[in-house]
């Protein structure tokens, strides 16, 4: 929309916006500035006047992104740095400038030539597969850099306008976010993905309010300026200063509530619900211990692990789980162990050809090929237990059967971890929660994966968004089945995913009989508000109408309905 | 023409951190060398992009040639890149704690 027809929009009574799903909390306005695309290269016109000259340009191009390497691994430390330092080399390949070369002399226009020259290496990446193959999506990367540099188009990535902007993209990608600036990025609306993708969970790590599957985000132009409501799930075009106020009012209200809202989690009538943090990564852990909570529900290891070239000693994994527990004494910590495998493969293990890494040898089952990693890994988060006075409990990812969760549990046990618990993200292990509990010290429930493996919907699959849909009551019932199976074992049943962020299902999982949330921090202060205002009875009577529903749309809107939100 | 067999001593292998300064100490060598495999096609050290091609794992066994060239120029210049392919260069600290 133009801003002429969002001016005309306006005056004759009509409300100029957009619509998606709120998926981080918070009001902002500000100018759009897009992600851009891939460059498109044009059609090949043909020999170069002068090849000479061409070359030379092309040189320049590939220097200018080569510097912008430079810059980016001096600011990088560790195996990223060791990975970057690499790459800023590529583009100064005298084996490419030859490959160009040989490319313009046969007749291409220079971006095709710089397109060939890439496309040579890369196929012989591709072609060794595993590691490799890796490294030629970071050759593609370097080559729309080079192209775009060439041809004057953006830079592919985060976009620079030099002020505070709000972030309109397709849809992003970890690669993306890797360097997004919460300073500089106000809001962002994105045309696909759902409350499960990346970009949500990024944004409401970040705190920057969002909205995603916004259908109308393609027409978010540049320098537009736009109201986005991360909460409402609205994007108003062209706003005036009134609607402005009153949405920042609204927001500030809100935020004021949340910030006077603070203790242990409990609903209107008492009944404790421990409400905790997800942890990814050093880097966030020192936000992450700030924000009142009662612990780490989730703490992922493969922060441990990844992008890194050789197996952390045990030494060294010590050292990072010892970080965290320090930051969170006397607070519980809940450590899953490393969930490698599928799309967080190791440089450092063989994981082979996998058809369907998504059903493959990841989690726990990668466990049974590499016995001593999981057992190096138990060692060190003992060890570092041992040192502080965090409540450490461990689980493992990916169980299926109640055979599992006991060999794991036993393994922990031995090591002196006296809580060892297993991650329900199979159905499998839903359906047959009171054996695998019966063999365990408590469940956690991964609702993102235990959603795309019941759904059986890709999570990475932007068009099947609102099959993962926490809301579907086909998931709703597993936790149900779950919860009730730890009620009876008088074993906890926490919910670890993005579904414990949203206060509206955080009411009805407890309703489910979820004894514990875990989120990220951001969303903690709203959830805790939220439950603050309904007694238990209400909360399993919302649980009653989500699983009366037949869709999840309908589940959400029943229950929004009657929930009385803060 | 001179040549040497050198174990490739870092476990990431010719890959990352160890292709790159091979690639780095290559390109300072006042002869050029060319790097493969027994029985496959050789690859001029100084490029970071075929080095990694080579795919070459720890362990590997890899040969390097001065091309068309001998005396001590070339001896030295082999013997450097042998040692930075036989060195351990896995970086050990743990960054992220």
């Amino acid at each position: 929309m133009t801003k002429v027809m969002a001016a005309m929009a306006r005056k004759v009574g009509m409300a100029s916006s957009a619509v998606g799903i709120g998926v981080s909390l918070g009001v902002a306005a500000g100018p759009v500035a897009r992600l851009a695309a891939p460059p498109t290269i044009p059609r090949d016109s043909g020999p170069e006047a002068d090849v000479t000259l061409a070359a030379e340009r092309a040189r320049t191009a590939l220097e200018a992104v080569a510097v912008d390497l430079d810059a980016r691994a001096a600011a990088a430390t560790g195996p990223s740095a060791d990975v970057l330092f690499a790459q800023s080399m590529m583009p100064r390949d005298p084996a490419l400038a030859t490959q160009i070369t040989k490319a313009l002399d046969a007749g291409r226009s220079l971006p095709h030539a710089v397109a060939e020259a890439f496309g040579v290496f890369r196929s012989a990446l591709e072609a060794a597969g595993g590691y490799l193959a890796e490294r030629a999506a970071d050759l593609d990367d370097l080559r729309n850099r080079t192209v775009a540099e060439l041809l004057g188009l953006p830079m592919p990535g985060i976009p620079d306008p030099g002020h505070p902007f709000v972030l309109v993209a397709t849809d992003l990608a970890p690669a993306d976010t890797a360097t997004l600036d919460r300073e500089l990025v106000l809001a962002i609306v994105t045309e696909q993905g759902g409350p499960t993708s990346h970009t949500a969970i990024l944004a409401k790590s970040l705190g920057i309010p969002a909205i995603v599957g916004c259908a109308q985000a393609p027409s978010l132009i540049d320098g537009t300026t736009v109201l986005v409501d991360g909460g409402a799930g609205t994007v108003v075009i062209e706003p005036d200063a009134e609607q402005v106020r009153a949405a920042t009012a609204k927001a500030e209200q809100l935020s004021q509530a949340l910030a006077a809202s603070h203790g242990p989690g409990r609903t209107a009538d008492g009944k404790a619900v421990a409400l905790l943090v997800n942890l990814g990564g050093a880097g966030e852990l020192a936000t992450a211990s700030e924000v009142d909570s009662e612990g780490v529900g989730l703490l992922r290891t493969e922060f441990l692990y990844l992008n890194r070239t050789t197996e952390p000693s045990v030494a060294e994994q010590t050292r990072g789980y010892s970080a965290v527990f320090a930051a969170f004494d006397r607070r519980k910590v809940v450590v899953r162990t490393l969930d490698a495998g599928a799309d967080k493969p190791l440089a450092f293990v063989d994981h082979g050809e996998e058809p369907n890494p998504a059903l493959g040898v990841r989690g726990l089952r990668l466990a049974a090929r590499h016995p001593r990693m999981l057992e190096d890994q138990l060692a060190a988060i003992a060890a570092a237990a041992a040192e502080h006075e965090a409540e450490v409990w461990v689980m493992a990812p990916m169980v299926a059967t109640p055979a599992e969760a006991k060999a794991f549990a036993e393994r922990a046990h031995a090591h002196g971890l006296a809580v060892a618990g297993t991650m329900v993200e199979v159905p499998a292990a839903a359906l047959r929660a009171s054996h695998v509990l019966a063999e365990c010290d408590f469940a956690s429930i991964g609702t993102n994966d235990l959603g795309q493996y019941t759904l059986a919907a890709d999570r990475m699959a932007a068009e099947l968004a609102e099959l993962l849909n926490p809301w579907q009551p086909a998931l709703l019932e597993l936790i149900q089945r779950t919860a009730e199976a730890g009620r009876q074992l008088g074993k906890p049943v926490g919910v670890c995913g993005e579904a414990a962020s949203d206060p509206l299902l955080a009411l009805v999982l407890v309703g489910l009989g979820v004894t514990s949330l875990s989120m990220a921090p951001a969303a903690l202060p709203a959830v805790r508000l939220a439950l603050a205002a309904h007694t238990e009875a209400e909360c399993v009577r919302l649980a009653e109408l989500a699983l009366s529903a037949v869709a999840a749309r309908d589940a959400r809107e029943l229950v929004g309905s009657t929930a009385r939100m803060p | 023409m001179a040549q040497r067999r050198v174990v490739v001593g870092s476990s990431v292998g010719l890959h990352s951190r160890p292709a790159a300064l091979l690639v780095q100490a290559a390109a300072r060598q006042p002869v050029p060398i060319s790097i493969g495999k027994d029985g496959e096609e050789f690859v001029d050290a100084r490029s970071i992009l075929s080095v990694i091609g080579l795919d070459a794992r720890g362990g590997d066994e890899v040969v390097l040639r001065a091309e068309g060239a001998e005396g001590s120029d070339a001896e030295a210049a082999l013997d450097e890149l042998v040692a930075v392919i036989a060195a351990n260069h896995d970086s050990g600290e743990l960054n992220s704690a």
